[in-house]
Parts: structure tokens; C-alpha cells; sequence
């Protein structure tokens, strides 16, 4: 369920948002009754796949679009003054990837912060965010991945009480993922507010406090990661059990269903307690035994698949 | 003022864009006064060919200089740089002074060495005219900011080559750039409603002009509050993803 948090004038309050766009192809309606609360402090993944809503939803909160119906608060104040008052950071999704052209990585940063009442120093958010060692190359120059990191500076530079990240590591590598997390963190560890959409589920998972589920502009589910996971309630057991009778298995109390992949199985179970003892007592030799809840990509099938119906996740 | 001076800085460091809006205008301008340069005055008015030409392209290269800084925008569009700024608390008014001051920039460089050509070829003015010229093309530019910076905000990177260099082609054209117009008739009579034939008369304020009158002032104000209105519509609304 939803966290209970107190929202006072330092949080977030989207309060029955909704948003319709005109197309050639008749009316989308991107956003059907947004209410999310997110308190000071807080790091929320909003979470679900493309065309769930999550870019309008953020566009709301940033004040690039004016919501059909409903109310946003950011720091107790409409988002258009708390950007102009300078306390709104945030990474957009880019067009094509690309910068603005012909500034160096620092002239670009120091732009930025000079836009600002009150921002960090800009050498500062060159080491935070990995990119000191290009400091001085020009903005077309860049990978695709210190593209995103140099966006990362430019939304840090400011030293925003809000972070508002849309899919941030679009375009990263893995390694470059990691560094840009570490990054997050440190930055959220200061007392920051921090917001970011995504359709990685593990970077949810990792990296925020709580999600907001969102499928076909509606919130679907939200709250901490591990609780949306017990929601589905399954746990999974892994091991490795050469030439396994799999029917036998199948048969096991607590087990759901099975399969094998090789010499390994894998046994997706309702009451995992109930199902390891069998197993145990069927197959003393199965060996690398591993116990998962299941993923959150799981949950997020079983939960957004309910396409109309959310009130029959949320309660 | 930061974010003026490194806009400015972005400017000057494209070298495709120097070299298309600023050296554009020069080159035509060689290509038609060097291979003419001693032939003396243009048939019937006893203007020299190279201050003729000179002036001309003195018009139509700020023109094209202002209107295709502004253009410039929809490049930043594209890359979702315009929404960046829009979560910022940079105000209209200082996106518009930068914008503005850099394609000023551009012109008063384009009109330099345009006029700095123009003397090696042996134009002579006195001082006096030098300076009414150029001081009454400044402020007859004033509408082609607004002008560019309201089609950067309303174009893509594909309209925005063939939309700019076509309308700052039809306008000079209309307004006796290249052709004088006649005095009377529907041509003139929608002549002196542009502000480009208001840039055109400033520029042959060296070659015989008088200048703007009362209506040339009215012309080039009204044009710049319509098309100063029309930039800020354009940018304030300017907030989805392209």
C-alpha cells in the first residue's frame, strides 16, 4: 500500500492528474487519475513501460504541460515557481541523444550554473558525475553514455532540493549505469528528494526507497519494491539436479510450475517453505540450491496486466 | 549575462554557420563586383557598381544573419535543449537578450567585412553616411530577430533551411534589394508595408536615400512589437517534446 508519509511544503503532491492529447489518430489519453505523494528525502522510481504515462506525468511536475484536471504541488508551491526559484533539477529525455553543440563539457556546466541562485561548484559536479577527465571536450564529441552523464551535471549543477530523472541511463553501458547510480546516490544522500523514471526494473529494485507502478496512465501499484514483490507472493527455487523427473517435481507441495534448463531446474512455487522440504526429501542430491522472491519484473507483468482494472491491484 | 557571452562563444565557434551566414553575402558580392570593378557608375544613376552591390547584400546579408541565428533554435529544439532551459530560471527576457545580442553579432561582423570589401574596391563615403547607414540597419534589423527567434520555435531542423532562406529571398526581392521597385502601384504599395524595404531605404541612405520618413519608423516599430509578441507566444508555448 501506499506509503503513509507526511507531505508537508518540502515533498511532492500529484493530486488526480490527467492529460489528454489530440492526435491524428484520435484522442490519447496519456494520463487517467495520477495521485502520487512523495515526501522529502524520498528516492521513487515511477516505473512501467513505454506509454504508460510516466514522461506526462513528469512533464506535469516539471510544469512543461498544463494538466486537463488536477493539482501539482512541488515544495509546497506550483511547479512554475519552484523552478523559478531554482529548486527543480532535472534530466529530460533527449532528442537523438545529442547537446547543444559547440561548448566544452565545463563551458556547458558553468552555464548552467550560472542560470542559478546558489549552485554547486561546477569542478565539484564535474568529479561527482565521472566526467572531470573530459572536461574540456566539445559537447558533439561525446559518447552517447558522457552525453548522459554531462545532463546528469547540468541537472546537479544547481543544487536542486528536487532531482527528476527521465530514463537516465538510456544509452549507458553497464559499467556506465553503475557509475551513474553510485552518483545518484551520493547526491540523494544529502538530504535530496529524487524522482526517476525508468523501464529497468532492477534499477527500481537497487535504487529507490519506494516505486509507483504506472501501465496505461494509471498508478497501478506503489510502494516499497520488496512489498510490490510480496504482493505477487512467489518465490523461486533454483538448483542444479542432473536427469530431474520433472512431473515428480511438479508434484511437489507449493510448486506452481517447473523448468529446466539443462542440468539446472527451476521451480516456481506458491509456499517455497513447503516446496524445499519436498524437494529435499525427493532429491537429496540437488545441489546450488537458491531461494529468490520473485523478481519485480514478475510483479510488474502480473500487476500491469490488468490493464483497466487497477482496482483490482490497488485495493 | 553568462549565458549571453556563452552563447555568443557557441556561435562564433561554428564554423559552418560563420561561414554560410557571413561569408555567403562576400562571396556573392566578389563574384559581382571584382569581375566588374572598372566599369564605372550603374546605367542612368552615377552610383558605382561596388557601392551599389555593396549596400544591396549589406541588406540582404544581416537579413539572412539575423533570421537564421534565430533559426538556429530549432536545432536546439531538437535536441530537447529549449526544455532544458524551460526548467530553469532563466527568464524570457534574458533567453531573448541572448538570442537577440548574438545575431547582432553575426550581422555587425557580416556588415563589417562586407563594407571593409567594399573600401578595398574603392567605395568612398563620408564618414557621416557611413554611420546614418549603419545605425538605421541596426534598428531596421530589430523585426528579423524577432523574426528568426519565432520561426526557431515554430520549425523542425528540416523546415527551417528552406523556410528561412526562401521568405529572406522573397522579402528582398519584394522590397528592391536586388531590382528597384517603382514608385507606385500594388509592388510598392506592399513594399513600404515591410520592414525589409525599410532595411533596403536604410541602406541607400549612402546611395541617394532619405532614409525612413514617418512611415518608415511606423513600419519597422509596429513590425517589431507584432513579431517581438510573436517570438514570446512561440517560445512560451514551446514547452513538448519534439
Amino acid at each position: 500500500m501506499a506509503t503513509t508519509t507526511t507531505i508537508d511544503a518540502t515533498g511532492i503532491r500529484l493530486t488526480g492528474l490527467t492529460k489528454s492529447f489530440r492526435t491524428p489518430q484520435g484522442v490519447v489519453h496519456a494520463v487517467r487519475g495520477v495521485d502520487i505523494a512523495i515526501a522529502a528525502g524520498e528516492t521513487v522510481a515511477l516505473l512501467g513501460p513505454n506509454g504508460a504515462g510516466k514522461s506526462t506525468t513528469i512533464d506535469m511536475l516539471l510544469g512543461l504541460t498544463r494538466p486537463d484536471a488536477g493539482e501539482v504541488t512541488v515544495l509546497g508551491r506550483p511547479p512554475r515557481e519552484a523552478v523559478d526559484a531554482g529548486l527543480v533539477g532535472a534530466m529530460l529525455q533527449s532528442g537523438g541523444g545529442q547537446l547543444i553543440r559547440d561548448l566544452s563539457v565545463r563551458e556547458l556546466v558553468t552555464m548552467m550554473a550560472s542560470l542559478y541562485p546558489d549552485p554547486l561548484d561546477v569542478d565539484e559536479v564535474l568529479a561527482l558525475t565521472g566526467i572531470e577527465d573530459i572536461a574540456r571536450r566539445r559537447t558533439q564529441k561525446l559518447s552517447g553514455g558522457q552525453t548522459q552523464r554531462l545532463r546528469f551535471a547540468a541537472a546537479l549543477v544547481s543544487d536542486p532540493k528536487l532531482l527528476v530523472l527521465d530514463e537516465p541511463t538510456v544509452a549507458m553501458d553497464v559499467e556506465g549505469r553503475h557509475g551513474f547510480w553510485t552518483a545518484m546516490r551520493a547526491f540523494a544522500a544529502r538530504g535530496k528528494t529524487v524522482i526517476f523514471a525508468t523501464h529497468y526494473l532492477e534499477e527500481a529494485d537497487a535504487y529507490s526507497d519506494r516505486a509507483v507502478l504506472m501501465a496505461h496512465g494509471r498508478v497501478v501499484a506503489d510502494g516499497p519494491t520488496t512489498e510490490i514483490r510480496a504482493r505477487v507472493g512467489t518465490r523461486t527455487i533454483r538448483a542444479t539436479l542432473p536427469d530431474a523427473d520433472l512431473d515428480r517435481l511438479r508434484a511437489l507441495a507449493g510448486v506452481l510450475s517447473v523448468e529446466s534448463h539443462g542440468a539446472a531446474v527451476s521451480l516456481r512455487c506458491a509456499d517455497s517453505d513447503a516446496a524445499i522440504r519436498g524437494l529435499l526429501r525427493e532429491q537429496p542430491d540437488a545441489r546450488d540450491i537458491e531461494i529468490a522472491s520473485a523478481g519485480l519484473e514478475e510483479a510488474f507483468l502480473k500487476l500491469t496486466g490488468f490493464e483497466d482494472e487497477p482496482g483490482e491491484v490497488t485495493g | 549575462m553568462v549565458y549571453t557571452r556563452f552563447e555568443l562563444l557557441r556561435t562564433f565557434r561554428n564554423r559552418r554557420f560563420l561561414l554560410f551566414s557571413v561569408g555567403f553575402p562576400l562571396i556573392i558580392y566578389a563574384l559581382i563586383a571584382i569581375p566588374n570593378r572598372n566599369d564605372g557608375p550603374l546605367k542612368g544613376t552615377g552610383i558605382p557598381l561596388a557601392l551599389y552591390f555593396m549596400v544591396s547584400l549589406a541588406s540582404f546579408g544581416t537579413m539572412m544573419a539575423m533570421v537564421s541565428s534565430g533559426a538556429r533554435i530549432a536545432g536546439e529544439r531538437s535536441t530537447g535543449w529549449t526544455r532544458q532551459l524551460r526548467i530553469t530560471p532563466l527568464t524570457t527576457r534574458a533567453y531573448f537578450r541572448a538570442k537577440i545580442l548574438t545575431a547582432y553579432a553575426m550581422s555587425i561582423v557580416s556588415i563589417a567585412l562586407l563594407f571593409a570589401f567594399g573600401i578595398a574596391l574603392g567605395v568612398r563615403l563620408p564618414a557621416v553616411e557611413w554611420l546614418q547607414m549603419t545605425a538605421l540597419m541596426l534598428i531596421g534589423l530589430l523585426p528579423f530577430a524577432a523574426l528568426g527567434i519565432t520561426l526557431g520555435h515554430l520549425l523542425n531542423v528540416d523546415s527551417m533551411g528552406p523556410a528561412s532562406g526562401g521568405l529572406v529571398s522573397l522579402l528582398a526581392f519584394l522590397s528592391g534589394t536586388w531590382f528597384p521597385i517603382g514608385a507606385h502601384g500594388f509592388m510598392h504599395g506592399l513594399a513600404v508595408a515591410l520592414p525589409s524595404y525599410w532595411l533596403v531605404q536604410a541602406s541607400h541612405v549612402s546611395i541617394g536615400g532619405n532614409g525612413w520618413g514617418s512611415t518608415g519608423w511606423l513600419v519597422v516599430v509596429g513590425w517589431t512589437i507584432v513579431l517581438t509578441a510573436a517570438a514570446r507566444y512561440a517560445y512560451r508555448r514551446d514547452t513538448k517534446r519534439v
